[in-house]
């Protein structure tokens, strides 16, 4: 007897809720926090990945020169810029990853005051992590609240892990996130560059240069 | 392969990451003897105090042949919780699922790195390699899989509470487990024989030098000929309800050291001077 009342109400319910949740994909941004404890995934919310040659701000598509004008803004007024490089760089497993450990090192000397903490490994940190001194993909939100960390810029992490802890700061903090992204991006990162080598990162240390020393 | 810092790294790692690669124990041979001289592989954890489990994981890592190129798999157990805090390789596999885990694991590592020996080893406790895993278990020694297979003995489920595992001896009250056990301990080591294994002991860490002595012959068996297993006994303070201080006492006490190997394992054993 129950069945079609139930039939007709979760049709209703669900036609209503597509609907909410069109309307709101379509105007998703990619925000500093704290949005949720179980804050979207932003490609659930319509976000998609940059081409070559692209990058995203706040989850819409700009070319790769404009979100580094944007990486250099936001780094050079940030109150407590901080870095936190992952395995790919912290570890010398090749020359490449060498290479490209120099490089970000020249991109952190270029931001005033910019701090580094590293995420040495993706172990969940149990019973208890030092947030001063290094970050854990599992809970970085720790990290960011210990060290009032305004700015963030992640590189060398992988990428599953990279997208949890992206999504985690944008939960539940304030801090707005930059992927450098060797690969195709961070759909929820603030900023994200793709393909990012160490030419890339070079060129984003000379934009840095550039808008800083514009700004004396 | 032994880790380096990228450099200009150096200063920004945590000081236990330093640690390990200017005073770890990769690449330099280190024995059980030399615990004390070297930063070990764990540091902390979170288990009880006087737990014999912890204990036989530190032995157990300081045995390894060669930790910078063995991986651990493990499942859910009182041994999950300190697995995270090892400086090796560590998969948490699925309840009951890490023989069939490591099985694929090593069938991978061997296609991936066919001129070096990448050890797999799964280290479990009594309730996933005798009760819910014991299928995978099986199966992995009947189709004769190179993995190490080391079940932690605490004979029981400790970290719910206290329930009786088929590893619980006959007759024995538990928290969770108040009637007493109806039926005898499983024999997993006469099963391990009979199920192929071509190395199979069974230790306790109150013997820590026959305990390195056995894992190490158990890797270098299942490297070069086939499945090995060994049974490590090690109580649990906080559910069978004897002070942490007595640990070593009571496994020394209940401790049985059974060894079997294989007429080719123990040619191998002997040409390696093992």
């Amino acid at each position: 007897m129950h069945f079609p009342i139930i039939l007709f109400l979760t049709k209703n319910w669900l036609e209503s809720h597509m609907a909410s949740a069109i309307c709101s994909q379509k105007d998703y941004k990619v925000v500093p926090g704290p949005e949720a404890y179980l804050s979207p995934a932003a490609a659930s919310m319509g976000i998609v990945l940059p081409e070559k040659g692209q990058g995203l701000i706040e989850g819409q598509i700009v070319s790769e020169k404009v979100a580094m004008e944007a990486i250099a803004k936001k780094l050079l007024g940030a109150k407590n810029p901080t870095f936190f490089p992952g395995p790919n760089v912290l570890w010398a497993v090749s020359e490449k990853a060498v290479a490209k450990a120099v490089a970000l090192q020249e991109m952190v000397k270029a931001v005033p005051g910019m701090k580094i903490i590293p995420m040495p490994d993706y172990r969940p940190k149990y019973p208890m992590i030092n947030p001063e001194v290094e970050i854990n993909p599992n809970h970085p939100n720790l990290t960011i609240w210990h060290n009032e960390i305004d700015v963030c810029v992640f590189a060398g992490v992988h990428c599953h892990y990279a997208n949890l802890a992206l999504k985690i700061i944008r939960g539940g903090t304030d801090c707005y996130t930059i992927a450098l992204c060797a690969n195709p991006g961070h759909e929820d990162a603030m900023i994200s560059l793709r393909d990012v080598h160490v030419e890339d990162i070079r060129r984003l240390t000379k934009v840095i240069e550039r808008l800083r020393e514009g700004s004396k | 392969m032994i880790p380096k810092i990228s450099p200009g790294f150096e200063d920004v790692l945590p000081v236990e990451y330093r640690e390990l690669v200017q005073d770890g124990s990769y690449g330099r041979n280190l024995r059980i003897k030399d615990l004390g001289t070297f930063k070990e592989s764990i540091e902390e954890h979170p288990l009880c105090a006087g737990c014999a489990l912890s204990l036989s994981i530190r032995l157990i890592v300081a045995s390894l042949p060669c930790p910078e190129d063995t991986i651990v798999v493990g499942t859910t157990g009182c041994n999950s919780i300190l697995m995270p805090q090892l400086a090796i390789h560590n998969i948490h596999s699925l309840f009951g699922n890490q023989n069939a885990v490591a099985s694929g694991l090593k069938r991978a590592l061997k296609i991936r790195y066919p001129d070096k020996h990448k050890d797999v080893v799964v280290v479990a406790g009594d309730g996933g390699t005798a009760d819910i895993g014991l299928s995978m278990t099986m199966h992995s020694w009947f189709r004769r899989e190179n993995i190490t297979t080391i079940m932690l003995d605490n004979e029981g489920y400790s970290n719910t509470g206290g329930q009786e595992s088929s590893m619980t001896r006959e007759g024995v009250v538990l928290y969770m487990a108040p009637l007493g056990k109806k039926y005898p301990k499983t024999r997993m080591f006469e099963i391990a024989r009979e199920s192929g294994c071509a190395y199979v002991a069974a230790v306790s860490p109150a013997s820590p030098r026959r305990l390195e002595k056995m894992v190490r012959r158990a890797i270098l068996v299942a490297r070069a000929i086939g499945p090995t297993y060994v049974q490590i006994y090690c109580p649990c303070a906080t559910n069978y309800k004897f002070s942490p201080s007595e640990t070593l006492k009571r496994t020394k006490d209940d401790e049985q050291i059974r060894e079997y190997m294989s007429s080719d394992a123990k040619e191998l054993i002997e040409r390696l001077g093992e």
